[in-house]
């Protein structure tokens, strides 16, 4: 009997391969897909041309001839190659950067935990987003109301090596969609922060597939999207240029709902031991903040001015919020701490986030000092006043510093720096104020809902927590049958 | 044959350490402990936090002597670790009822040398 269970479960990665392969031949088949593969043997002139006939949007059968005719490629060499590297960086703020960030600040049981959360996400969440995600966020608009994207783009059908007509026009449409892919990965990830080491690890899984379902890509998709109903192109005109809606509020509300439903650990806020590595949430804040010029500088999708100044205010606003931090630190603590000011740098690149392309170093330095006098107090006074338990302060940092910097985009944006955008307030226009406040609740208030409705749903399903027993374990241990330390040798 | 057991304030032990040579007595098990006695440590603080620090850090050393060493060891942690404020530590010192050097299997007194 025994044997029979051994031989079937060694059969299930064949089937698995097999149902894979079926899959994508299937895919391929019935799209021009595979002739992407094959015009790159093409010689040069021919497979420019013969490219950007197969990546049209609408695949038609084209003459050679007339693929000859076809215009040159607009691809930007200087263009592609930064969003590339841009596109690695963001990565890298996924794993190691936010994994370590968090993973020192938890308890040694539950190192391996965050380590794992993180890498899973980003694995699942680069197939869902290849295969639903992007054409939901990205995709022609479905019905016209700029809400979700429909399903041409599943499967990343049509989505080739030309560029987009509106999305990055000097880089590969794949390029543009593996940008925007590292940003749909880290989103779900920095919710963990919130019910870290309590969590149920498939619980987890399911929730975030989900949640990049039901919350993630639509605000993508209302924001960023061609006719999305927040956007600048032909919707409300929000100011976001790299994610201060649909990353920082997103994941900063859903985290406020994860940590009000998932409830306290075993015995928050006294009983819980401190940090076990800063060194660790050192090391990951340094990677996220040098990430973060992907995240931000690579969202001009061009290697340009425009890239150079949100490089420049995204490195200010994090020192400025930095030092805003350990200041305040030394006057309610006497002294300025480690985890302070990595926290205050976070914060300011948080907050400079939907602004990097809009403002000038003036606007910068204003929206880090926001940043570090408004987070601040959330962290240190509102959440032991209020009592919950957002375990590596998700919402303090990335809720409430998004929240400023959606609202002080609207103050600072100035078209000196980006004339393709809007002045704010303090430069004369306080319409611009006004939708960037709408938007910020509009987001607050879905996401919030959306993300505690799911929560909800999951939590009756299967549930979110582990047992009490297996938190006192450690999630490391109980959740994944191995631990971060050996003691002995 | 007395085991001394000795946990003292983590900054002293090289002192400690260098008195117990200073006496000719080598021979001494150290490890990192958590503790607490009649001391406030310095509370840590984590985000505004405040760690309620009721276990602090202490280093424990575990030495067996020949009664003759008792109070030359005795001596040379006090020398050593002796600061005067609250929290320098505590002394226990027990009997042993054998000691067995697992290389040569000896016993007793000779053992522990």
């Amino acid at each position: 009997m025994k044997k029979v269970i051994i031989e079937y479960k060694m059969l299930i990665p064949a089937i698995l391969f097999i149902l894979g392969a079926f899959l994508i031949f299937a895919r391929q088949t019935s799209t021009p897909a595979m002739m992407t593969v094959a015009s790159i043997q093409l010689p040069v002139a021919a497979q420019a041309a013969a490219a950007s006939n197969t990546m049209a949007i609408h695949p038609v059968a084209v003459p050679a001839q007339t693929a000859a005719a076809a215009p040159i490629s607009r691809i930007n060499s200087g263009d592609t190659a930064w969003v590339l590297v841009a596109t690695a960086m963001v990565m890298l703020m996924t794993v190691p950067g936010l994994a370590f960030f968090y993973c020192g600040l938890v308890r040694k049981k539950n190192v391996l935990s965050i380590l794992m959360q993180c890498f899973t996400i980003m694995c699942i969440l680069s197939l869902h987003w290849v295969i639903i995600g992007y054409s939901l966020a990205f995709g022609p608009d479905l019905g016209g109301k700029g809400l979700i994207g429909g399903m041409e783009w599943a499967f990343l059908e049509g989505v080739g090596l030309e560029p987009h007509n509106f999305y990055a026009t000097t880089v590969p449409h794949q390029v543009f969609m593996i940008f925007q892919c590292m940003f749909a990965v880290i989103t779900p990830a920095l919710i963990i922060g919130a019910f870290a080491e309590r969590i149920k690890f498939s619980s987890l899984c399911v929730f975030v597939l989900l949640w990049a379902t039901l919350v993630y890509d639509p605000l993508a998709h209302w924001v960023w999207s061609n006719g999305g109903f927040l956007s600048t192109a032909g919707g409300m005109g929000v100011l976001d240029f790299a994610g201060g809606t649909v990353i920082e509020i997103n994941s900063g509300m859903a985290s406020l709902a994860a940590a009000l439903i998932i409830g306290k650990r075993k015995g928050y806020p006294d009983k819980i031991s401190p940090p076990h590595n800063l060194p660790f949430a050192v090391l990951g804040a340094g990677l996220l903040w040098f990430g973060w010029f992907g995240f931000n500088a690579g969202s001009a999708m061009a290697a340009n001015g425009l890239a150079a100044n949100a490089f420049v205010t995204t490195h200010l606003a994090g020192a400025t919020a930095a030092v805003a931090w350990a200041i305040m630190d030394c006057i309610y603590n006497k002294r300025p701490t480690v985890l302070g000011i990595i926290t205050g740098a976070v914060a300011g690149l948080v907050a400079i986030t939907p602004a990097c392309g809009f403002v000038n170093l003036r606007g910068a330095i204003g929206i880090g000092l926001g940043a570090g006098v408004l987070c601040y107090p959330v962290v240190a006074f509102l959440k032991p006043r209020f009592n919950y338990d957002d375990s590596l302060d998700v919402f303090g940092v990335h809720g409430i510093g998004g929240i400023w910097g959606v609202i002080a985009t609207g103050l600072y944006a100035t078209t000196s720096v980006n004339d393709a955008a809007a002045n704010g307030l303090f430069y004369g226009n306080p319409a611009q104020f006004w939708i960037q406040c709408k938007a910020a609740v509009i987001t607050i208030v879905f996401s919030f809902v959306v993300s505690f409705i799911l929560l909800k749903v999951v939590d009756a399903v299967m549930g979110l927590r582990v047992t009490d027993h297996e938190e006192r374990i450690g999630l490391d241990l109980s959740e994944h049958r191995e631990t971060a330390y050996t003691i002995l040798e | 044959m007395k085991y001394i057991i000795a946990v003292i304030q983590p900054d002293r032990l090289d002192d400690v350490l260098q008195k117990l040579e200073e006496k000719e007595i080598h021979l001494v098990t150290v490890s990192s402990v958590m503790g607490r006695g009649r001391q406030k440590g310095i509370p840590a603080v984590y985000r505004s936090h405040k760690e309620a620090g009721s276990l602090l850090k202490k280093t424990k050393l575990e030495i067996a002597v020949n009664d003759e060493y008792v109070n030359a060891t005795i001596e040379a942690i006090v020398q050593g670790a002796q600061t005067g404020e609250i929290g320098d530590g505590k002394i226990f010192v027990m009997d042993m009822n054998e000691c067995i050097r697992i290389r040569t299997q000896e016993t007793g007194n000779p053992a522990i040398g």
